[in-house]
């Protein structure tokens, strides 16, 4: 008997990915909650990692029809001391337990593991960048080559056989060229032929055909196509993201962390919408310096507190590094609210005549220290000016944060999804 | 001496050739089993999770629910709650072995004796396989109903396609016939079938005839209660069959995808009535082969101490009250059936002469077997050839739970002399799928009237269905109906006990 042996394991794997994605996509509402309950208490980097998330079961219950109650019989093994007539006692534990392995909900909630990419798709999936098509900002990157039909020169490489053939056989067709099977008939024919006068006209017929086949080559040159590729060059929206942070001595490590996640998932974010994303540090005390991610959040600095500096900072990079016809550029800037008093005019200027215009969208948060006082306190100089310069009209977002798990709703509530363009909403 | 089949742990392709060269030639010669051709497979761990969450089936149509049981599945087996199975076989011609590559050589060669020559011989030779189903037709079956799902997906909508199924799944276990019909069930002339119908509908279509005006449709008299039941063949237990044939309002491809999970579910069906004999007879024939290897010095004494090391975690049996206790181990119970049969048959005691006169010193073992596994199932062989001796053996008793009993549970019979008849049968009984499933079936409809769907529900010892499940079951039976359906349980005396009416939802607007 023929034994078959195969090796599968090089077959391609993910044979149940496209049923997963159908999961997925029936829980969706599920699994979003999911999503966004646990990465709660996450930490930011592991919002990246994915992982296991628990949603309850009952959209994705497939029910049977089972039975329950009743008198039940069961035959157990292991029988120690009891002999027949004996009672048990029903207080839950021991025989009386279930048995049956389909019986009671035992699974009412359901848990499994999401990859990085599904966590993060979903974790973002009903949030939007505002304006994302308020510049055609494109730079071309000559990306890629793309079929663009046929030509009748070109690289031996890039012959297209089955089109060559096409037309050959077309050609051939038209020309009525004699088949092969014609010219073995009439060979038949004439060696089975006795008479001499049809013998000479049939030979004569074969010569013709023969002659003829040869002047219809089976494959002309004028047959043969090349596949024509072509360049194309794709528009690549690419976005920088400008990262402002005072690091006086009033911000605490606790506030730095805060803003630190704030700028993680904004990173993630714009990843997701832009091939280039760009990041640039900007932290300030009463002077601004551009940094390293390192030095950013964790290098050691003290002074008084200018806003007005990281803002006249940011101008310069802009003007130097990214063209606004270029470039979308998003900016958040996190602070505790402290500025000095003599700069406030400055800063409001800065940031309506220089910034905003560029910025396709400029985010404010106000971090706290743990406890929440900073919402009972009278607000702070900074959230002042600006909540004075949104009113007249101009396009900011602020919140506050000074927990480490408002950080999401706090993101989700400043990108997501609106009916209008506009962002006005109340903080 | 003979050449040993391999040396250590590794193994390589060659390496399994020998083992089903050797393995073979133990099965047929000295088991004397008939099996279908076989085609082992090597795959790999996510491989075998992808076979689980498809009910091991190579090919199948796409469905939510196996995405489900795949994450659910895969969630459990990362966290270490749960091993995979060495091998998954299908019953199909020829008969596939999954095997995964993580197995050592020992490993292997217990696999391939298990699932290549004890399963195979099983699916072969037992009568409810060959009753129920078509080894030769299932992956070509299966290969058409993932199309076919797949093109209904394209023509009629993912959503569309998704309810009808979720609605078939649910009637699932309700789509059986328990009792054989006119004709055996040919997969392959099933698939030609469709394709035929299919191919016809294009034939003759002609858009004119939806212009025609219809006739006045005859008024049908007034049908007798009882000629109506006769012209629609109720009481049907075979729910999904019923829709299929009889739903006033289903389209000719919500039908067939009806008739595809009513297939599937038939060809299922065998497997759970014959889980104890099954493995019983996997475990034994394995046991056999390997025993016979090492006697002919092709595996080393440290390959066989390795096969008896999982061999006896596979046939442990844990006691009711050991936290691992979950019911009968099939494989435990079967295989100790199968010894003690080997035992009356060679070596029979005056008990074993009083209980089983037919086989007791018979003296021909694998005949005796060939027999049993060919002609019992789970039921039957159970109420036959469990012994006294293995009941003393395992110490069964039977525990009897009636909820009025203020006393508490009863324990009705033990293993002692007036118990022993007592427990086999309830044991028997317990593996009865008769009495496992709910007994639902279809009584009446008056199609020509309000068309509501009638069914009981014959409730057997007080058992009734769970409210919430049984209300989400007929909910989907009602879509698919597309008008109201009753379900009134019953007990013995006729008397009702309860009864649901559930309409069917609104239908979608349909997406073009």
């Amino acid at each position: 008997m023929a034994i078959h042996i195969i090796d599968r394991r090089l077959n391609p794997g993910g044979k149940s990915l496209e049923n997963r994605q159908r999961f997925l996509r029936r829980a969706k509402s599920l699994v979003q909650g999911a999503v966004k309950k646990t990465s709660q208490e996450r930490d930011i980097k592991d919002v990246l990692e994915g992982g296991e998330v628990t949603i309850p079961l009952d959209g994705m219950h497939e029910p049977r029809f089972r039975r329950e109650g009743g008198t039940r019989d069961m035959v157990l093994p292991g029988n120690k001391k009891f002999i027949e007539g004996d009672y048990l006692q029903r207080s839950g534990q021991g025989s009386a337990k279930d048995s049956g392995p389909g019986e009671g909900d035992s699974e009412d909630a359901f848990r499994f593991v999401l990859s990085r990419d599904e966590f993060v798709d979903l974790f973002l999936d009903d949030l939007e960048l505002p304006d994302l098509a308020k510049r055609k900002i494109a730079q071309t990157e000559s990306e890629g080559i793309q079929r663009a039909g046929y030509t009748t020169s070109g690289s031996p490489a890039n012959i297209s056989v089955s089109r060559t053939v096409r037309l050959a056989l077309a050609r051939r067709i038209a020309l009525k060229r004699p088949r092969k099977e014609e010219i073995e008939e009439l060979e038949a024919a004439i060696a089975a032929c006795t008479d001499e006068d049809e013998r000479a006209e049939l030979v004569a017929e074969l010569e013709r055909l023969k002659a003829k086949s040869k002047r219809i080559p089976f494959i002309d040159p004028l047959d043969i196509r090349y596949r024509r590729f072509e360049m194309v060059p794709k528009p690549v929206a690419q976005a920088v993201m400008f990262c402002l942070m005072d690091v006086s001595g009033s911000m605490s490590e606790h506030m730095k962390d805060l803003a630190k996640r704030f700028y993680m998932l904004l990173y993630v974010f714009l990843k997701r919408r832009y091939k280039h994303v760009e990041i640039v540090f900007i932290r300030h005390t009463d002077r601004a310096e551009e940094v390293d991610e390192q030095t950013f959040f964790y290098g050691p600095a003290s002074g008084g507190t200018l806003v007005s500096s990281a803002l006249q900072a940011m101008h310069e990079i802009v003007r130097e590094r990214f063209n606004p016809a270029d470039w979308n550029i998003y900016a958040a800037q996190a602070s505790d609210g402290d500025n000095s008093y003599s700069d406030g005019e400055l800063t409001g200027l800065l940031l309506t005549d220089k910034i905003l215009p560029v910025c396709q969208f400029f985010a404010y948060l106000e971090v706290g220290e743990s406890g929440g006082s900073a919402f009972d306190l009278s607000d702070s100089s900074l959230w002042t000016l600006y909540e004075r310069l949104r009113n007249s009209g101009a396009p900011l977002s602020m919140r506050k944060v000074s927990e480490r798990s408002e950080i999401f709703p706090v993101f989700h509530d400043l990108f997501q999804r609106r009916e209008t363009a506009q962002e006005k909403a109340a903080p | 001496m003979t050449e040993r089949l391999f040396e250590g742990a590794d193994w390589d392709f060659r390496t399994l050739q020998r083992i089903t060269d050797a393995c073979e030639e133990v099965a047929l010669k000295d088991l004397g089993l008939d099996v279908y051709p076989n085609q082992i497979e090597v795959i790999t761990a996510e491989q075998m999770l992808d076979a689980y969450s498809s009910v091991g089936m190579p090919l199948f149509y796409k469905h939510w629910s196996f995405g489900k049981h795949f994450a659910f599945h895969e969630a459990s087996y990362r966290k270490g709650l749960m091993g995979l199975a060495y091998e998954i076989v299908i019953n199909s011609s020829p008969c596939i072995s999954y095997l995964m590559e993580e197995n050592t050589a020992t490993m292997q060669t217990l696999v391939i004796a298990h699932a290549a020559f004890g399963h195979n011989h099983f699916f072969k030779n037992n009568y409810l396989f060959k009753q129920w189903t078509d080894a030769d037709g299932i992956l070509d079956y299966l290969d058409f109903a993932k199309n076919y799902v797949m093109q209904c997906e394209e023509r009629y909508g993912r959503a569309e396609v998704e309810r009808t199924l979720d609605a078939a799944h649910a009637l699932m276990s309700h789509g059986i016939d328990r009792y054989p019909g006119k004709k055996k069930l040919d997969l392959r002339a099933e698939e030609k079938r469709a394709g035929r119908r299919r191919q016809h509908e294009e034939e003759v279509f002609n858009d004119l005839w939806r212009t025609v005006p219809a006739g006045k449709s005859k008024s049908r008299s007034a049908l007798s209660i009882e000629r109506r039941r006769k012209l629609l063949g109720l009481p049907q237990e075979n729910l999904l069959y019923f829709l299929e044939k009889s739903a006033p309002r289903l389209a000719p491809w919500q039908r067939e995808l009806l008739r595809i999970v009513r297939h599937i579910a038939q060809y299922f069906y065998p497997q759970s009535q014959t889980k104890v004999m099954n493995e019983g007879t996997a475990t034994y024939v394995h046991y056999r082969i390997m025993t016979q290897l090492h006697k002919q010095g092709r595996i080393t004494d440290g390959n066989f101490l390795e096969f008896l090391g999982s061999h006896t975690n596979v046939v442990f049996q844990p006691e009711f009250d050991d936290p691992r206790f979950s019911g009968f181990n099939p494989y435990a119970l079967g295989f100790a059936v199968m010894q003690d049969i080997e035992r009356i048959v060679t070596r029979p005691e005056d008990e074993d002469r009083e209980w089983f006169p037919d086989i007791a010193g018979k003296n021909d073992v694998m005949g005796v077997l060939r027999d049993v596994w060919a002609n019992y199932r789970d039921e039957s062989f159970i109420g036959q050839f469990l012994s006294p001796r293995l009941m003393r053996h395992f110490r069964m008793f039977h525990l009897h739970d009636d909820p009025e009993e203020r006393a508490g549970i009863r324990v009705d019979a033990i293993h002692d002399e007036r118990g022993f008849r007592r427990v086999r049968r309830e044991l028997a009984r317990q593996h009865d799928v008769g009495y496992i499933d709910a007994n639902i079936e279809v009584v009446d409809v008056d199609l020509s009237g309000d068309r509501r769907l009638i069914l009981h529900h014959h409730v057997i010892k007080g058992a009734q269905l769970n409210e919430t499940d049984a209300k989400r079951v007929l909910q989907h039976l009602a879509d698919l109906w597309t008008y109201d359906v009753a379900l009134i349980e019953v007990d013995a005396n006729d008397k009702v006990l309860r009864e649901y009416v559930v309409s069917p939802r609104p239908i979608p607007a349909a997406v073009a």
